[in-house]
């Protein structure tokens, strides 16, 4: 997001101030007043929820990015990968998002269950209460492992520090879409909403981690 | 009404609220025995390090006992080589975590309570051939009855909200370090208002009745050494 903010005030006459929070707490202060202009969510639900309960304009519903999950551990050179996770014995605790309230835990859960895995790993579990509690986690060495965004594992803080990831191959869970929905009148939040589907952000997206939404030029 | 993680993590709450309350109980009162009679130089500093949790944000404990707890960290350095297993994600880490965030609630009101006592009846059990044990257990005991109490409501209420330490190193595992205010906390961010205002009104409730009894108790006390 913050390279996104560089590049749209460079071509852009408007400021941005970019709020960071949780999906489900934004939520809440959106619907209960909070100032925002555009709500850039992590999953589908509570933009959604905005929209069917009048907070949200409906025609600017849209999916801008998809979300990868990787395995990530701070040990280097580890030979990640889905036997690496399927053989229990590598890791002691794991570290994943809230399924409840990340769509990276509930995409976590669905790759667990795809491998056959829940009952496994059942005991070796940790949950932060969002994606980046989880990796916080692992990158402590709290956890062996953690399920957490590609986006993390690519960012920009991380240059520099090692560890081992491995993109898990996205047939393992449902698709992670991420949608936005724009608050208010403001010209601002409309030149941003479609600034979000423009060429330099979609580059930034995708070598940021993420994948672009189906029907993106 | 209260469902079955919810149930969990209140019986969580409690449990570590009171093994907090004991422990402070047991480890404050030597040290607040000594910040109430020493003279020694160290005692401003010992007294700054015991209120940093009165002023730090819970989140600066919650991440420095993170890193602690790491294998390469010294408390994990220390567990892995006794084979203990890590204190990250379990009670006895919370247990840690809420002691050192709790130390200034109990610790202070002992203090003032001992300090309070002044030397006179100390110097009189002792002219009376009573020795040190004795001294503590029969004379400032009884006398520091206000100071015990207070010091362990406070102890036991600040446990019971605490949220900073344990959503950094608690891992949200129910029925281990999954407490009250993680519940709560995720039933809002789940969109689940009506289990939140459960458990949150409950809280506050609680919260009230044991600031209550402890300022009425407080009264109490004070009515009765006027009278």
């Amino acid at each position: 997001m913050q390279r996104v903010e560089q590049a749209f005030e460079v071509s852009s006459e408007h400021e941005i101030r970019i709020i960071r929070g949780s999906s489900g707490k934004h939520y809440a202060q959106i619907r209960n007043g909070a100032p925002f202009d555009i709500f850039l969510s992590a999953d589908q639900l509570r933009p959604r929820r905005l929209v069917e309960e009048g907070f949200a304009v409906k025609s600017s519903l849209t999916t801008y990015a998809h979300g990868q999950l990787a395995l990530w551990s701070r040990v280097d050179d580890l030979p990640l990968d889905r036997e690496y996770l399927l053989n229990t014995d590598n890791y002691r605790v794991i570290a994943m998002a809230n399924p409840r309230l990340a769509p990276y835990g509930q995409a976590a859960l669905e790759v667990f269950s795809s491998l056959g895995l829940e009952a496994l790993v059942r005991e070796k579990l940790v949950m932060g209460e969002n994606i980046a509690q989880a990796f916080q986690f692992a990158f402590s060495g709290n956890a062996d492992l953690g399920l957490v965004a590609y986006s993390q594992a690519l960012s920009p803080n991380m240059l520099g520090q090692q560890g081992s990831v491995w993109l898990v191959p996205s047939e393992l869970h449902q698709p992670i879409k991420q949608d936005m929905v724009i608050l208010s009148d403001s010209p601002a939040a409309l030149e941003f909403a479609s600034y979000m589907k423009s060429s330099a952000v979609q580059d930034i997206l995708l070598s940021g981690g993420y994948l672009l939404p189906e029907g993106a030029p | 009404m209260l469902s079955q993680p919810d149930m969990a993590a209140l019986l969580i709450t409690l449990r570590l609220a009171a093994t907090t309350t004991l422990i402070l109980l047991l480890l404050g009162t030597p040290l607040a025995w000594w910040l109430a009679t020493t003279r020694s130089r160290a005692r401003s500093a010992i007294e700054a390090v015991i209120a940093l949790p009165l002023v730090l944000p819970p989140t600066v404990l919650g991440f420095y006992l993170l890193l602690a707890f790491s294998p390469d960290g010294p408390i994990g350095a220390t567990t892995a080589a006794l084979s203990l297993p890590s204190m990250a994600f379990s009670f006895w880490g919370l247990v840690l975590g809420s002691a050192i965030y709790s130390l200034p609630f109990v610790v202070q009101p002992l203090q003032n309570s001992f300090a309070s006592l002044g030397r006179m009846p100390l110097e009189v059990a002792a002219t009376l051939g009573a020795g040190p044990l004795d001294r503590f257990i029969s004379v400032v005991l009884p006398l520091s009855k206000m100071g015990y109490l207070t010091a362990a409501v406070l102890g036991f209420a600040h446990t019971l909200g605490e949220f900073g330490v344990v959503l950094m190193i608690g891992g949200n595992i129910p029925g281990e370090t999954q407490v009250l205010s993680i519940a709560i906390y995720d039933h809002v961010e789940a969109l689940e208002y009506s289990q939140a205002h459960w458990l949150a009104a409950g809280l506050l409730l609680c919260s009230f009745l044991v600031l209550l009894m402890i300022y009425s108790a407080n009264r109490r006390f004070h009515l009765m050494k006027t009278t």
